[in-house]
């Protein structure tokens, strides 16, 4: 009904008829809808076949097993024990690196697995829950590495740079670090709301940005350490850095609650407040949502910022909290790793500060891996990329695992419509 | 040729779209398949046409079974189909339109071009269609381009032709070509089958009318059978076709627009200086063919697009340059033309639908914190006083049928106090029973003393519903009559004739529906 065909010669513009046909969804936008409705059965068969298939990797990497394939037809149990131990004990590993080290001698050797994987997920639950934000709103932010970088800065320069009394001082560059990030994706934000400008390439290119922007400033007086040649800055001052939950042998520190109570605030803030309602409603469907009166563009901008604040939440954590000083790699990876696990965690809080979890264990668990098998840690970028791949893929996952087809809400619609 | 389906069932998942259809098309004969959206009709001509494949039943052509596993199939069998939306190229000359998929060829993989125009012409000449060969289609109005379709189904030796829906984008001027063509083909020997819901058009050129139901054939009627008897098979109760209302009593104007012009953004001048004034306890229609300007109208009274001239004032106070919330805060309810994209947001429930547009005040909003449970015992009082059937207000409302996500905008809409209410063809794609309901309320609302704008390009909905009709053509008023005028005479103004000289041309020559018209009024009086 809606698409009425072309207009007659009659009208003004026979060829384009004035919103007569319904813009089709971009490819993008479908794949990322797509993304977000798949089944938490879905996700959690991605990441067994993840495992499964990286499996495979670990052992055909191994040499023990390479040697045995040799003369596999000779004695093939020797090539499948040989796989088997490889495997197990690559996992055994990533296992103990990442949650509970068995052979430990003492308790606090053995639970420190798992407050390094609480450690290294604080900045990426909290930039996946601003990404979250975003592609619930529509907005595709690939920009959270640069947004987490500006965060630091400014965390960071408040930590090294002023005295003050001990709590004000940490909350003053939390704060700080929330509103570099913020400004930072603000610009993106102001950007497609004022011209239409991309928010991919916007934010990619800020991205770019961000990280020549830190390289230059770690050699200028004002933010590096005086008497090194290192492109460092000073130590945070204690009173600016998050302190320590567990005493000072573990590295576990108050980040993690910030991202536990950042988790609850993007919960309250999308699903029960008026402004996730705005936010839901321009990213599900802008063209009802103006008509209903939102502003739209307005959306954008406080989308970005909110998004961009958490990532400079995370630029906090590694710069108060892990590394206690600013250094050019201090967000490492983490603002790509968040995308992955907001998409993971299907944008929704809870499933993103799971998914955080996950990939907080990987790297934890990675370094172990390598150390102890000799398997190399690239494996756990395998791992992760191969459960996006899957994410992506619902109906792939679903004819491995021969699950019924399509999700149920697609086929009573498709039915509609052929009733129709 | 003579076309029998026989038993076609048709599932998708647990819902029986045909349930065991019986249906013999004659050679040489119009039949109509009556039905309501959703009733299967589209579904039983896809079979036919090897678009699906049926459960169970067969198709069979002169007693003879047959199977299509595609449309090519079923065009190499003689049926030939004109879909509702056109499936042409835009692009593409009539020629080359006509010829796609089969194209005659000569020397090395070269398109015999003057071929496909002979091709074009003979059947155009044959038929009397009167098209150029060498046309773009984009530069057809949608009349010639239903031609060019009926013409490539022509030329593949069609003896069945399936039109679904055939005159949903017609101007009344435009279906009476159309069933003049229909008539012809019939007097050359090819059965058509013509999809429909449509009574009167059904009337006017069936000779076998069967209606659908839910899936099932619910019974066959020949063309002369009253329309409330139609419209009781089609609908399964007893229907009320005509609207009952009271004669307006119009107060003083409440809604003034004054030399109003849009440009979009294309820069084309899609409404130009257009001054009208819609009264208290009135409803003004706007009738037009799709495209002429009405969705700009709207759009500009609204808020959503900036007028380059004009002024638009409620109640003496300006709405140009006021914003769609400031305007809808002003009292203005709108219903728009295209529910799915503007209306609803289909993966919202549906309670989380009804406050879009009151979403951040109180009761529903304290600050920026939403209250939930006032949200949800409003929505179930909504929905009940709009009779909305769901099983619940929190599922998504694209769970819901047309008619319902409908009830739903205008329960929303509707339901705060209202200085003016523009509602945009606000029974496009709905149930009979859904009509009925949606027009009942436009007219209560009226009845309370609103200020009512409809915009719709159904002339049916238009004479029932108006107290005034204003025809707007490329942007332009071409007059603003009583709802008393002559169908005819509104026809031709939907084309951009004038009024006076509508009447005389109307007087001269009556449409086969304008005639029908007549005809009914006599039987009435006698």
């Amino acid at each position: 009904m809606s698409d009425n065909a072309p207009a007659p010669a009659a009208a003004p513009v026979p060829a384009v008829p004035p919103s007569a046909e319904p813009p089709e969804p971009s490819r993008g936008e479908t794949l990322l809808r797509e993304m977000l409705s798949s089944s938490w059965v879905v996700t959690t068969l991605a990441i067994v076949l993840a495992l499964v298939i990286s499996g495979v990797l670990i052992a055909a990497a191994d040499s023990t097993v390479q040697s045995t394939a040799t003369y596999l037809f000779a004695r093939p149990s020797d090539f499948f024990s040989a796989a088997w131990h490889a495997v197990t004990s690559a996992y055994v590993a990533l296992f103990q690196g990442s949650i509970l080290d068995t052979g430990a001698p003492t308790f606090v050797r053995a639970i420190k697995p798992l407050t390094e994987t609480m450690t290294v997920s604080v900045p990426i639950i909290l930039a996946g829950l601003g990404l979250g934000i975003g592609f619930r709103a529509g907005m595709f932010n690939i920009g959270a590495q640069g947004q987490i970088i500006l965060g630091a800065v400014f965390g960071g320069y408040i930590g090294f740079a002023f005295d003050l009394p001990v709590g004000l001082h940490v909350l003053l560059a939390a704060i700080g670090a929330a509103i570099g990030g913020g400004l930072w994706a603000g610009i993106a934000g102001f950007l497609k709301a004022r011209t239409g400008a991309n928010e991919v390439i916007v934010t990619i290119m800020l991205n770019n940005i961000a990280v020549y922007l830190i390289g230059y400033l770690l050699t200028t007086s004002a933010f590096q350490r005086p008497g090194s040649n290192n492109p460092i800055s000073p130590p945070i001052k204690a009173t600016a850095l998050y302190p320590h939950l567990l005493g000072s042998q573990f590295r576990l520190h108050a980040g993690f609650l910030v991202a536990i109570a950042a988790t609850v605030f993007v919960w309250w803030l999308m699903d029960r407040s008026t402004i996730g309602f705005r936010f839901r409603a321009v990213g599900a469907n802008s063209k009802a949502a103006r008509t209903a009166g939102i502003s739209v563009n307005t959306n954008y901008i406080w989308v970005m910022v909110i998004a961009g604040a958490l990532a400079g939440l995370a630029g906090s954590a590694q710069v108060l909290g892990t590394e206690k000083v600013l250094s050019i790699d201090v967000a490492a990876s983490f603002g790509f790793d968040a995308i992955t696990v907001a998409l993971l965690g299907r944008s929704k809080p809870l499933g993103t500060f799971l998914a955080g979890l996950l990939f907080g264990a990987l790297r934890a668990g990675g370094f172990a891996m390598q150390a102890r098998t000799g398997t190399p840690i690239d494996i756990v970028l395998v791992v992760q990329s191969l459960i996006v791949l899957f994410i992506a893929a619902p109906p792939l996952v679903r004819s491995v695992f021969r699950l019924s087809s399509g999700s149920s809400r697609r086929s009573t619609r498709s039915v509609k419509e052929a009733a129709a | 040729m003579k076309l029998e389906l026989r038993g076609i069932t048709k599932r998708f998942g647990s819902l029986v779209a045909n349930d065991h259809i019986d249906l013999v098309v004659e050679p040489g004969e119009i039949h109509a398949l009556l039905g309501e959206n959703g009733a299967g009709k589209s579904t039983l001509m896809n079979v036919l046409y090897g678009l699906y494949d049926p459960d169970e039943g067969q198709v069979l052509i002169d007693d003879a079974p047959v199977t299509f596993a595609g449309p090519g199939d079923a065009m190499a069998a003689g049926i030939g189909m004109v879909h509702q939306h056109f499936m042409l190229v835009p692009v593409f000359t009539v020629a080359e339109n006509v010829v796609l998929g089969h194209e005659p060829v000569r020397g090395a993989r070269m398109i015999d071009l003057p071929r496909a125009r002979r091709l074009v012409r003979e059947i155009s000449d044959r038929f009397g269609f009167d098209v150029d060969p060498d046309a773009l289609i984009e530069n057809l109005p949608v009349g010639a381009q239903q031609r060019v379709e009926i013409i490539k189904a022509l030329s593949r030796d069609a003896n069945v032709l399936i039109l679904d829906e055939p005159t949903a984008v017609l101007t009344p001027q435009e279906t009476d070509e159309l069933i003049g063509i229909m008539r012809q083909l019939k007097a050359a020997g090819t059965s058509i089958v013509f999809i429909t819901h449509k009574l009167r058009e059904v009337r006017a050129v069936a000779d076998v009318i069967t209606v659908i139901r839910r899936g099932k054939v619910v019974g066959s009627a020949p063309p002369s059978a009253p329309e409330t008897e139609l419209a009781s098979l089609m609908v399964g109760r007893s229907v009320d076709l005509g609207v009952t209302k009271k004669p307006a009593e119009p107060g003083e104007p409440a809604l003034r627009v004054a030399g109003l012009s849009v440009i979009d953004h294309a820069g084309v001048l899609q409404l130009d200086d257009v001054t009208f004034e819609v009264a208290r306890g009135e409803i003004l229609a706007v009738a037009g063919v799709q495209g002429n300007g009405q969705t700009e109208l709207a759009g500009a009274i609204l808020g959503l697009q900036k007028p380059v001239a004009g002024s638009v004032l409620l109640d003496g106070t300006e709405l140009v340059g006021a914003g769609v919330r400031d305007t809808l805060r002003a009292g203005v309810g709108y219903i728009p033309e295209d529910r799915s994209d503007d209306g609803i947001i289909a993966s919202f429930s549906v309670a989380e639908n009804l406050i879009l547009d009151v979403h951040d005040r109180p009761p529903f909003a304290r600050g920026i914190s939403l209250d939930p449970a006032t949200v949800e015992a409003s929505a179930t009082q909504r929905v009940d006083e709009y009779d909305v059937r769901l099983t619940s207000v929190q599922d998504p409302i694209s769970t819901l049928s047309g008619g319902n996500q409908q009830k739903v905008v205008l329960a929303r809409e509707m339901s705060r106090p209202l200085r003016l209410l523009i509602a945009s063809q606000p029974t496009r794609g709905l149930d009979v029973g859904s009509i009925e309901f949606v027009h009942r309320r436009i007219i209560a609302e009226r009845d309370v003393g609103t200020p009512v704008l409809l915009i719709s390009t159904e002339l049916d909905e238009v004479l029932a519903v108006a107290d005034r009709i204003l025809v707007l053509y490329r942007g332009r008023i071409v007059g603003i009559v009583p709802q008393k005028t002559d169908r005819d005479v509104l026809g031709l103004m939907l084309a951009g004739v004038p009024l006076e000289e509508a009447q005389v041309q109307a007087a001269e020559h009556h449409t086969a529906l304008g005639a029908a018209d007549i005809i009914a009024t006599q039987e009435e009086r006698s």
